[in-house]
């Protein structure tokens, strides 16, 4: 699902975020990306949703290299991904349906198509009674949580988050991880930035470390 | 501890043609509305753009107003060209009615009216106000007259002169004139008045291009955020471009209507003192709005720059929001 092939990505202020990054993911595996804040993390989440473009290397995402594709093409590979983030990323002039809605409005599906899946997402995470309200009026792990619907509801087959934790207290974060373990086994393939080493290591998953830019450990248990 | 690939859910590739294009018409009437909101989602100010819109707009369409019954009434007047023939001294009053007779039968002629050198000097003495003056003359300095009215069709400035030219050599004609120069003038005038309406409606249409360009680029910056979230879920450029097309469309069409209902207000507002002037002037002359036709053509024109202006202006800034 994701091939990260030398992958070298250098900011124009000469910060090298990523040094000679090499791993995959196989189709429905669930692992987790571990390091310190400034570890190049999220630079790695960008270039897999192409926020941003690798200085050299191949990220291929579904046998397809991202770090290469026009801007076009952009859209329609985000379209296969979920994405999830720590500050949620909600719309906040708009209720708990519409935002989850977005990206079913956005590839096109019918109205009824919508009601339907927006209403199963909301039910899996627990929401469904909260479908009107706006995201201000819900509590941060409320908020988390319709971003996870968000990301589901047209069924990417990769889900991504980046600390989608970051804010939670641990039994709600417990929650949320088990939503993602539910995710991954119906087939949906998951890569979970977390510094929550903890929680990572009660779970029996493999754990990327990086490091100043560069993979020091890929294993099972941190 | 993965899960095996084979189980795995796939990338999606696209879709038909058929549905895609039953998406894009459904995607364009939810945004066709959603621009509307839009507008409706800061009353207050997007009144006063669509206000400046439509001044902007009924300016060149009162111009054009004006011009056209300007020119309906000198088109009038273009059947008034007159020739005067100014009969020798040395012609005698038989001659001159010898001629008369025989210039009512030329085929571009539809009227002659003969005036005798007393009638003249006695009409002159009555209008001009030099009546004692005159009545110091030993003799009647003024000669015969014929003024000869063209048939219609010769009654243009180009026409009219030639038939004059043709008359002038009558051996009786002293001077065959013409009275078209200020005709001529008047022509000029209103052509240079046409175009100036052409040049300040251009002007003033660049004028609406900018100003809603200015407010669609407002309103893209205030989105922002939005736009970033939307690009991140997977929304192309064309998505999001395309509410704010709409809302320069509305635009459009909103200040159309205003200025529609501003051009037809000042003419009816100056419909009465235009007609009192008329009747000073013997005239059934009434003041005419903007045809179907116009009207049309200022929505049209007013819905084109509402649709262009945000054109120009959604492309670059929706382009420059990038996710971060």
């Amino acid at each position: 699902m994701i091939q990260f092939n030398g992958v070298y990505k250098r900011y124009p202020n000469g910060h090298e975020a990523l040094k000679n990054v090499n791993f995959t993911l196989d189709n429905g595996e669930m692992a987790f990306l571990t390091g310190h804040s400034g570890a190049g993390k999220s630079t790695l989440l960008k270039l897999i949703c192409v926020m941003e473009k690798s200085t050299t290397g191949q990220v291929l995402i579904d046998n397809v290299n991202v770090s290469r594709v026009g801007r076009r093409k952009i859209p329609h590979i985000r379209r296969n991904i979920g994405m999830i983030f720590q500050d949620h990323r909600l719309l906040f002039d708009r209720t708990v349906f519409d935002n989850v809605a977005l990206p079913l409005i956005i590839a096109g599906y019918p109205h009824k198509e919508i009601g339907r899946r927006v209403r199963a997402a909301l039910d899996k995470v627990g929401l469904l009674s909260k479908e009107k309200l706006h995201p201000i009026m819900l509590s941060g792990g409320e908020q988390q949580r319709v971003g996870i619907a968000r990301a589901v509801v047209n069924k990417p087959p990769l889900l991504l988050a980046d600390e989608p934790t970051g804010n939670l207290d641990p039994e709600l974060s417990a929650e949320i991880m088990g939503l993602f373990e539910q995710f991954n086994q119906v087939g949906v393939s998951v890569l979970i930035a977390s510094h929550d080493l903890g929680l990572i290591a009660r779970l029996p998953y493999r754990v990327l470390t990086l490091k100043e830019g560069s993979i020091i450990r890929d294993g099972a248990d941190a | 501890m993965s899960k095996p690939a084979e189980k795995g859910a796939h990338f999606s590739s696209g879709s038909t043609l058929s549905s895609r294009l039953k998406m894009t018409l459904r995607q364009h009437v939810q945004e066709c509305r959603g621009g509307l909101r839009e507008i409706g989602r800061t009353p207050l100010s997007s009144l006063m753009t669509v206000a400046v819109l439509a001044i902007a707009l009924a300016l060149p369409g009162v111009f054009h107003i004006f011009l056209k019954n300007a020119q309906s009434v000198y088109q009038n007047w273009d059947q008034a060209t007159q020739i005067t023939l100014y009969l020798k001294d040395s012609t005698t009053a038989k001659a001159s009615t010898d001629l008369a007779d025989s210039l009512r039968n030329h085929a571009n002629i539809a009227e002659v009216r003969f005036i005798g050198k007393e009638q003249g000097l006695s009409d002159f003495m009555q209008w001009s106000g030099f009546g004692d003056a005159l009545n110091h003359l030993e003799d009647n300095p003024l000669p015969d007259v014929l003024v000869i009215t063209p048939t219609q069709s010769h009654s243009t400035p180009e026409k009219a002169e030639a038939l004059s030219l043709e008359l002038e050599v009558h051996p009786e004609v002293d001077i065959a004139k013409v009275d078209i120069q200020w005709l001529r003038r008047l022509y000029a005038i209103m052509n240079i008045a046409e175009k100036a309406v052409f040049a300040l409606g251009a002007l003033l249409s660049l004028a609406v291009l900018l100003i809603v360009g200015n407010t669609i680029r407002l309103a893209i910056q205030s989105k922002r955020e939005e736009i970033q979230i939307i690009k991140l879920v997977g929304a192309t450029d064309a998505f999001i471009r395309r509410p704010f097309l709409y809302n320069g469309i509305w635009y459009g069409i909103f200040a159309g209507l205003l200025a529609l209902i501003m051009v037809n207000g000042s003419v009816y507002w100056l419909s009465d003192p235009v007609r009192q002037l008329a009747g000073h002037y013997n005239s059934q002359f009434e003041l005419n709005g903007l045809s179907a036709i116009d009207v049309l053509k200022l929505l049209g024109i007013s819905t084109a720059l509402g649709f262009v202006g945000s054109w120009l202006s959604v492309g670059r800034h929706i382009r420059e929001i990038e996710p971060r």
